[in-house]
């Protein structure tokens, strides 16, 4: 068992345990957040979103940016996926298709941490049901 | 000791800082009542559990009343003990106890000296509004006191007594709420619990709860028995308090009325317990002597100290608690028990008369004495040496019963040949006494000089462990006395552990000894009572023109005449006992 | 450590439990792992989410997804629809009850809305059972900091500055009682976290003891290192197996990681904590009476003073404080004095436990601010009177405390409010009661608790109680006259006045504030022989209305005790002096013909 020899090594020890469950804080407050989400339905899973997901979580934390990843639902777009739906605090949520992981960096690089615009999004006519 | 100020019901009153409200009341006169507090200053017991919140008072600011028993002064507080809020309160408590406890006030023994029912008529019930359920006990009779709970109103008295004064430990608060009770553990009766018997329960309890086992009609139909001889020995204790239930002050020396009284009562013969107290001094102090000279020369087979062995109640506390002592008392029995032995066989004989015929009744200030009659090491082929024992109180009543106007009776002698009797017997009454009387004797045994004094102060008091050295003829003798068995467990650790001082300790398991038995006239709480039955005790011994045991007539004639010697063959057999181990526990768990 | 993605968090308190939630978690497992999915979910048993009356509680993170009324077959639903499709299982979401709507998320749900909870903190986000969550969320950080940063007196400050008051019911300043014991000299002294929680219905303490352990514990080493005590002893009823177990394991943990034991984070500070078992008795509850009962001795209060900071635990002198004071502690040594009392009413600080039952649909535990309305939490957060009956009372503090009516549902609850209202915060219970229940039968439902609870030693309490008990019992029964009601009302003030400690001290409470409140309901039994509310047995009857009664013969037939009587097609009559009150004959009747009254 680790021992706490100082309150240098509780606080070193706390930091590297809350990657364990910052998850939950993360789901518990996402509008302070970047908020990524992949479709994780039928189609999405047959056309590799679930490596798109894992590249997100693990990339994301490792390029210092705060954000919650989660799965959802088929989001309609079957035709164009992996589709994922990034929703910056206080913008509108942005749905992006034909996403790998080349497009996955692209969008980390330019849209997420810089706020441009990236090819691929799919304009939102299509009104989700609530 | 810093003062403060203080007002109780508009009086002005300074008190040292710590002072509770009672204390301060009574300094100006003002008398809070109470019923489960008890202080008995001479003895330093003081109980206050504030659990029958019959003395609460009104303290201004405070949110509720406050029991004055416990609550301290503090400075500048404003107090009020009889407002209508304190009134109703107490007299409201009080018919809540009284609605929880028997009616039986005109059959309760304790009628005319009960602190409940006193309490009630001071406080003015004359209703009990809130009438409902009572919580009932099986009773429980053991040989000398009798526990019947339904009367009980959890004063705790008796378990401060029997736990933190004697250190018996039998009696606790058992069960929860309404049914809570004082009992001994899994609520078995006292005869199987290591109870001693010594009564002090009995002597605080402020309610017919816990009571002697009384054995008034029982004399009277001996008494009434033509086919029998009835002789009566009295223990040196009564004297000295019986003129307390007849109005006389505490203290007052009452032995020739009580003679007088016990003839007009039938007994055949009255005699004295304290000639065979000059007895076991004979015997007690050859053992002390012939113990002591083989132990300081060399003899490996013989312990010391040696110990009293007079008192019943702490007989059965070692036998109990210090089982592995077992040599270490004398083996000499109480006076009461060498009285007995004697007169169904010496006085027997010269009466003529077999001892089945024989009827021998003690007066004692005892409880322990009822149980110690029974114990079946007294008695022979079936017959008691002491048939019965009645306590103080008991014999109150019956000269009460018998119409007898005590004090104007005159003052008589006792009869012979066992009436006679030193004043080194009458201090056994008192803690202190029966070491005392021992040392006049063994000194000019062994010294074979005559005593320089005859008083011994130094082994006189009521500190509840005291010790002295005696200078025998240049042989320092260590004395140790403890009354209290609380005390006396004190001195027993020392003897267990090896580390005692002490070449002779004397034990009394009562307050005071003898004089505050469980048999005695009640004290109430005041120990002053006490303290005034023990000067009078000496006073009677001064007054005694033979001072030592060994110089009374009658005990050398009764060796001369039937006993040979101390500690012969004959008198080890009819003065003598043996002791038992009852330390293995006696589980009952059913009840019959 | 394998990276889950995704955390499904099972309410492992005490009431879920009992509902199986320890097999939701069970089966969830086996599921994920049949599926290859236990390397990137992970299933956490976390403490009580509050929201007892929804349970079992299971919630999806990140997602924050809240399922309610979860049973251990929706298990292979869950991983299938949600985590395997992402696809939430609609029939396991949160219906409002006004909106109609599904919600998703807790903090939407008007149960959680206006609730701020420090003392529950981590209950329902952390498994107590793994330090290592807890100290990601911080715990012992309060501690270290104190240690290595400040003394002693600068702690008890903060304390006093935050305005904490005892949670257990008195509500004595807590900065307070540390300074009075830091004072008293000595080398030997004693913290004691109380844990007896002996109100009825009452579980605040138990859930913190569940969930989130290690803020307890880290409580009593701050205090510890305030007063100079290096011995901590929680006493915890036995009727608690669940938080006695979380405890061992959150002390063994503790110990192994040096945060309890000796020279605690190199500071040369030592501190360690045992446990003592209740067993079974109220009254222990009672700080004197609970430290009689760890030395051994019978549990009865003494009288006081002296004061257990001054002589407590074996003569020596003692903190004993309640499990939620100490949970908020640490919150306030992290977040500041003034974070704390900016929170709250000027004299009551910071937040309350409470666990809220009766009549009311939304039961459970919930942690409110100081000063937030009766009205709030009961039709708020409590999501108003089941079945849509109408509010009565509510009763607050537990058998200490007293009866509020409607014209009180604007109080704000801190502790000055309420005590002048006539009840007071008690430890946290809160019972709601709508229009069937019987106040009287109420106030007897508590006698009948401390009557048995009463540890007999002084004469008001247990007999005083007693009395006070046959009387309402009378009453109950129809068997009571007016001037019983003043011999009640009398009777009721003497104990309160005279009694040696609280429980006799307060135990007349239901009683004196529902003779207040509710006296119309009291003459109706003694005077009319009627109870209002129908609950009174004795005093209902039931009778045949001959205007609606068929004859159909229904009644008569399923009356157990052959009290009805009649011919086909003409009224029934009920026999009054054979009929039990069972009430069949009312349930068989489709023609609304038995009157109860």
């Amino acid at each position: 068992m680790t021992k706490v020899k100082t309150l240098d090594d509780l606080i070193r020890l706390r930091d590297e345990l809350r990657t364990r469950i910052d998850l939950r804080e993360k789901g518990e407050h996402p509008d302070q957040l970047i908020q990524v989400k992949v479709a994780m339905a039928t189609c999405g899973i047959a056309s590799g979103a679930k490596e798109v997901m894992d590249y997100f979580i693990d990339e994301l934390p490792k390029r210092n940016v705060a954000a919650v990843v989660t799965q959802t639902g088929c989001m309609g777009y079957c035709y164009a996926e992996p589709t994922i739906e990034v929703t910056l605090p206080g913008k509108k949520p942005v749905v992006f298709g034909y996403v790998n992981k080349e497009k996955a960096d692209e969008i980390i690089e330019k849209y997420i941490k810089a706020g441009e615009l990236v090819d691929g999004i799919i304009p939102q006519t299509f009104k989700k049901p609530s | 000791m810093s003062t403060i100020n203080i007002t109780i019901d508009n009086k002005s009153v300074q008190v040292e800082k710590g002072t509770t409200i009672l204390k301060a009341a009574q300094k100006v006169g003002i008398h809070i009542p109470t019923l489960c507090y008890m202080h008995l200053e001479d003895l330093n017991i003081e109980h206050k559990p504030a659990g029958c919140r019959i003395c609460v008072v009104e303290v201004a600011g405070r949110r509720n009343l406050a029991p004055a028993c416990a609550t301290e002064c503090t400075e500048g507080m404003v107090i009020n003990t009889h407002s209508l809020r304190v009134l109703n309160a107490r007299k409201t408590v009080m018919e809540l106890i009284l609605s929880d406890h028997p009616t039986d006030c005109l059959v309760c023994a304790k009628s005319g000296n009960c602190d409940l029912q006193a309490m009630a008529h001071q406080l003015g019930i004359r209703k009990i509004h809130y009438q409902g359920e009572q919580s009932t006990y099986r009773e429980d009779t053991s040989p000398a006191i009798i526990r019947d709970m339904d009367k009980c109103i959890m004063c705790r008295r008796c378990e401060t007594m029997c736990n933190d004064f004697q250190t018996v430990g039998v009696l606790s608060a058992v069960n929860r709420g309404f049914m809570a009770v004082v009992a001994p553990a899994f609520e078995q009766n006292l005869d199987h619990s290591p109870c001693t018997y010594c009564g002090q329960c009995v002597a605080v309890c402020p309610t017919g709860a816990l009571t002697e086992v009384d054995h008034t009609n029982q004399l009277i139909r001996t008494l009434a028995d033509p086919t029998k001889t009835v002789i009566v020995q009295t223990a040196p204790a009564v004297r000295a308090a019986l003129g307390e239930e007849f109005g006389l002050p505490a203290g007052t020396l009452v032995t020739g009325k009580l003679v007088a009284a016990l003839r007009q009562l039938g007994f055949d013969y009255v005699f004295d317990t304290d000639w065979a107290a000059d007895l076991t001094i004979m015997e007690e102090g050859t053992e002390l002597l012939d113990r002591l000279t083989r132990y300081l020369n060399g003899d490996k087979s013989v312990t010391l100290p040696i110990l009293t062995s007079c008192c019943p109640a702490w007989v059965k506390f070692f036998e109990h608690q210090f089982p592995d002592l077992i040599d270490v008392p004398s083996t000499a029995r109480s006076p009461q028990q060498m009285f007995g032995s004697i007169a169904k066989t010496y006085f027997a004989q010269m009466l003529g008369i077999d001892r089945k015929n024989l009827v021998v009744v003690s007066i004692m200030p005892c409880l322990a004495k009822k149980y110690e009659c029974t114990r079946p090491e007294f008695s022979v082929d079936g017959n008691p040496d002491v048939d019965f024992s009645i306590s103080t109180r008991e014999l109150a009543n019956l000269i009460k019963q018998s119409n007898i106007d005590f004090l104007s009776l005159p003052d008589e002698d006792f009869d012979d040949p066992l009436g006679e009797s030193s004043g080194a017997g009458v201090i056994f009454g008192t803690t202190g006494g029966v070491i005392e009387a021992a040392v006049r004797t063994a000194y000019e045994i062994y010294s074979n000089k005559p005593l320089p004094r005859i008083d011994f102060h130094e082994l006189r008091g009521l500190d509840g462990i005291r010790h002295a050295t005696i200078d025998f003829n240049g042989l320092p003798l260590n004395i140790g006395i403890a009354h209290g068995l609380g005390n006396a467990r004190k001195l027993l650790e020392e003897v267990r552990a090896g580390k005692s001082q002490y070449h002779a300790i004397e034990i009394m398991a009562c307050p005071g000894g003898c004089i505050g038995g469980g048999g005695q006239p009640l004290h109430h709480g005041d120990s002053s009572i006490i303290k005034a039955r023990q000067k009078a005790i000496y006073l009677e011994d001064s007054n005694k023109p033979i001072r030592k045991s060994h110089e009374n007539p009658y005990i050398q004639k009764v060796y001369h005449e039937f006993l040979g010697k101390p500690m012969s063959e004959k008198a080890h057999h009819l003065l003598h006992t043996i002791y038992f181990d009852r330390s293995k526990k006696q589980f009952v768990v059913s009840h019959e | 450590m394998a990276n889950y993605k995704i955390h499904i968090l099972v309410c492992g308190g005490t009431g879920c439990k009992s509902s199986e939630s320890d097999m939701i978690a069970h089966y969830l497992r086996s599921e994920l792992t049949q599926h290859g999915l236990s390397d990137e979910v992970q299933v956490v048993m976390s403490g009580c989410f509050g929201f007892c009356e929804k349970g079992p509680i299971v919630k999806v993170m990140p997602d924050n997804i809240f399922y309610v009324g979860v049973k251990p077959a929706d298990a292979k639903t869950i991983v299938e629809e949600h985590i395997i499709k992402g696809r939430t299982v609609q029939h396991l979401l949160y219906n409002d009850p006004i909106t109609g709507q599904k919600i998703t998320e807790s903090r939407k749900m008007d149960f959680y809305q206006q609730q701020y909870r420090i003392a529950l903190r981590n209950c329902g986000f952390i498994d107590p059972e793994n330090i290592d969550e807890a100290i990601a969320r911080n715990a012992y950080q309060a501690l270290g900091k104190v240690l290595t940063q400040m003394k002693p007196q600068e702690v008890i400050d903060i304390i006093k500055r935050s305005g904490l008051r005892g949670r257990g019911g008195a509500g004595f300043p807590t900065g307070l009682k540390w300074e009075i014991a830091s004072k008293v000299p000595g080398d030997e002294k004693y913290v004691v976290c109380n844990a007896d929680e002996g109100d009825p219905g009452a579980f605040m303490d138990r859930s913190i003891l569940e969930g989130d352990p290690h803020s307890v514990l880290e409580a009593m080493a701050i205090c510890g290192y305030c007063i100079g005590a290096s011995q901590g002893l929680i006493y915890i009823r036995a009727e608690y197996p669940l938080a006695i177990e979380r405890l061992k394991i959150a002390i063994k943990q503790a110990r192994e990681y040096g945060l309890l034991g000796n020279n605690i984070m190199g500071t040369g500070f030592n501190f360690d904590i045992n446990l003592r078992y209740g067993a079974g008795a109220f009254v222990c509850g009672e700080e004197t009476a609970l430290i009689h009962s760890m030395e051994g001795n019978r549990g009865e209060p003494t009288f006081k003073p002296p004061f257990p900071a001054e002589k407590g635990y074996k003569g020596k002198p003692t903190n004993v404080n309640n499990v939620e004071t100490f949970a908020n502690v640490p919150a306030i040594i992290l977040n500041g004095a003034e974070w704390f009392a900016a929170i709250g009413t000027e004299k009551s600080k910071g937040t309350k436990v409470f666990a809220l039952a009766g009549k009311i649909n939304n039961v459970g535990l919930i942690e409110v601010p100081m000063g937030t309305k009766l009205r709030t939490v009961i039709y708020d957060i409590g999501g108003g009177i089941k079945n849509n009956k109408k509010f009565k009372a509510v009763q607050i503090g537990g058998p200490s405390g007293g009866f509020l009516t409607e014209k009180h549902l604007d109080t704000p609850i801190d502790y000055d409010s309420l005590t002048e209202a006539g009840s007071m915060m008690g430890s946290g219970g809160m019972i709601v009661m709508d229009e069937s229940d019987c106040m009287v039968a109420m106030a007897k439902f508590y006698l009948d608790f401390t009557v048995e609870e009463s540890c007999g030693k002084c004469a008001p309490c247990r007999i005083g109680n007693k009395r006070l008990n046959e009387i309402l019992e009378k009453i109950t029964e129809g068997k009571a006259t007016e001037e019983d009601l003043t011999l009640l009302r009398n009777l009721g003030h003497v104990i309160k006045d005279t009694s040696l400690c609280m429980l006799g001290g307060s135990s007349p409470n239901p009683v004196l504030s529902t003779l207040e409140h509710f006296y119309d309901e009291y003459l109706a039994h003694v005077r009319d022989h009627r109870c209002p509310a129908g609950q009174c047995k004795a005093l209902v009857h039931y009778t045949i209305d001959p205007e609606q009664c068929v004859g159909c013969t229904a009644c008569a037939r399923a009356c157990p005790v052959n009290a009805i009587s009649g011919e086909r097609k003409k009224p029934h009559v009920i026999d009054q002096l054979i009929c039990i009150k069972c009430g069949t004959c009312v349930e068989k009747c489709k023609f609304n013909a038995v009157l109860v009254q």
